[in-house]
């Protein structure tokens, strides 16, 4: 704070009494990153953070163009693919950046399940992340009706039947998330509040809280690393790995200006609620592996609905996944525990076979 | 303070009291502020789809052999279908598994949900894929140029 060096200037200083640079720059010095042979993985929760922002970013520049209506939202797209300057630039990197910050988050999530992240002092960052990645499938969920399309109507219309097989509340909860019976334009003016306003609102502040505790316990090093004797070698956030953090953001960039650039979001056919669904129907690839299961599925298991059983698993595991820290009591007392690997690892192979089959299998058959 | 402390803990202090007061005034505050949110959330009574005959735009002469289509059925969608057999069928559109809209199949002559490879025949009775009810079954009526759906029971 009295850093009166002749390395800052007068306005340094000015600042300095009125917000505490100061303070900002010891805390810049004093973090520190720990280096050994699984350290890559670090680079996955700031380059979700990165892809995030390009999402607020190109989000707003959509809002200037889009209506939220029924009778409008296709039309308005159209017009900002075909019309405005770049707008299919913009909207296709918002679709882009979406798909890849799902997919960073995913290695961010098995990354720190694998490397147990998730132990004592680091619960509450876990949970955090946990509650994220439900808000951004959310935002998923709900940004994938925006352009009122074939594939976003019955998308919606299955994805918001889920809850309705759940007993008791199901149609309740349908009911609240469409705001009424059907998917409708009152659906479509609901999933557009709640997309560019309850979340974004959510998530800053749960978003603040994960990077706050990640600031006040730094980052966490694998048990294996963390063994006695083990000599610790570390490099200084700031600038060090910031530095190569924006490389990782550069990489990020590339990737998705080519995406943008040779492979731009469809539009495809306008919703009509009098249409048959359209043959090859299929979500995005984040929700593929629950819808290829829900395909699957038969029509009853053990008297029960097939979907309602399905429904009630992705709960269990979703459930399951979120309180691992608090599951896995074996690392939580210092022993080694294979059981969350075993878990992760399970699941990414389900992920990853069932996506492939959702997308490989004929539509028809 | 000394003296509230040295009073028997259950007697009404002044503090209690306020206290008590405070907190039943701030629980008031919030349910007055949720209740009228979430009565807002929940959306108005859309109205019923009551009808239970309609008359349909199309008339017989117009459907192919063979063919299914979505017709209005009130506010909801329901399938019409003339079989192979030369008879016209039709049923609620809405798949019973998760609600997407059907179609026909004149390839296999059954009734088809593309969303999660759903199969009925031309009963409407679920014949394969997750499924787990029949569509429900209108009855058809043929009079001079006009067809006529309506609601059984």
């Amino acid at each position: 704070m009295e850093d009166q060096s002749p390395k800052h200037g007068k306005l340094w200083h000015w600042l300095d009494e009125r917000i505490g640079l100061g303070d900002i720059e010891y805390l810049a010095k004093k973090k520190e990153v720990p280096v050994h042979s699984h350290t890559f993985w670090y680079y996955f929760g700031g380059m979700t953070l990165f892809l995030f922002m390009i999402q607020v970013s190109t989000g707003i520049l959509l809002l200037l163009y889009y209506r939220p209506s029924a009778g409008e939202a296709y039309e308005s797209i159209q017009f900002l693919m075909t019309e405005v300057q770049f707008g299919w630039l913009v909207r296709s990197i918002h679709a882009w950046s979406a798909n890849l910050m799902v997919f960073a988050m995913f290695i961010h999530l098995f990354s720190a399940l694998l490397e147990k992240a998730y132990r004592a002092p680091r619960e509450l960052t876990w949970l955090s992340g946990g509650v994220l990645l439900c808000l951004t499938l959310a935002f998923g969920f709900t940004g994938y009706l925006l352009p009122w399309n074939e594939l976003a109507f019955f998308a919606t219309r299955v994805g918001t039947e889920i809850p309705g097989v759940v007993p008791i509340i199901g149609s309740f909860m349908r009911r609240l998330l469409r705001g009424g019976d059907d998917v409708t334009g009152a659906t479509l003016t609901r999933f557009y509040g709640i997309h560019v306003a309850v979340l974004p609102a959510i998530v800053t502040i749960v978003l603040g809280l994960h990077l706050f505790l990640v600031q006040k316990h730094g980052m966490s090093s694998p048990p294996g690393e963390e063994q006695e004797g083990k000599a610790k070698r570390v490099m200084p956030f700031f600038p060090n790995f910031f530095l190569r953090d924006l490389v990782g953001w550069l990489c990020a960039l590339g990737v998705l200006a080519a995406l943008a650039a040779y492979f731009p979001a469809e539009l495809g056919k306008k919703a009509d609620p009098f249409q048959p669904a359209p043959i090859g129907i299929k979500p995005e690839w984040y929700f593929m592996a629950m819808f290829q299961t829900l395909k699957l599925l038969p029509s009853y298991i053990l008297g029960i609905e097939g979907e309602l059983l399905g429904v009630l698993a992705f709960g269990v595991v979703g459930v399951m996944l979120i309180l691992v820290p608090f599951l896995d009591r074996r690392t939580a007392s210092g022993q080694p525990s294979l059981l969350p690997a075993a878990f992760g690892i399970t699941l990414i192979l389900y992920m990853v076979l069932l996506t492939y089959l959702g997308y490989t299998m004929s539509p028809t058959k | 303070m000394a003296k509230d402390q040295a009073l028997p803990p259950n007697d009404i202090t002044r503090r209690n009291f306020l206290n008590w007061f405070l907190g039943t005034t701030a629980g008031a505050f919030a349910v007055s502020v949720l209740y009228p949110i979430s009565r807002y959330l929940i959306p108005p009574q859309g109205e019923e789809s009551s009808a239970r005959t309609v008359t349909l735009a199309i008339k017989p002469q117009d459907i192919k052999p063979n063919s299914g289509q979505i017709v209005r059925f009130g506010s909801q969608p329901a399938i019409l279908i003339d079989t192979p057999a030369g008879e016209l069928k039709a049923f609620s559109a809405t798949c019973t598994h998760l609600g997407c809209i059907v179609q026909y199949r004149p390839d296999l002559s059954e009734i088809w949900c593309a969303c999660h490879n759903g199969h009925f025949n031309l009963n409407g009775k679920n014949v394969a894929g997750p499924p787990p009810k029949p569509l429900e079954e209108y009855t058809v009526n043929v009079r001079s140029d006009q067809i006529i759906v309506s609601k059984r029971g």
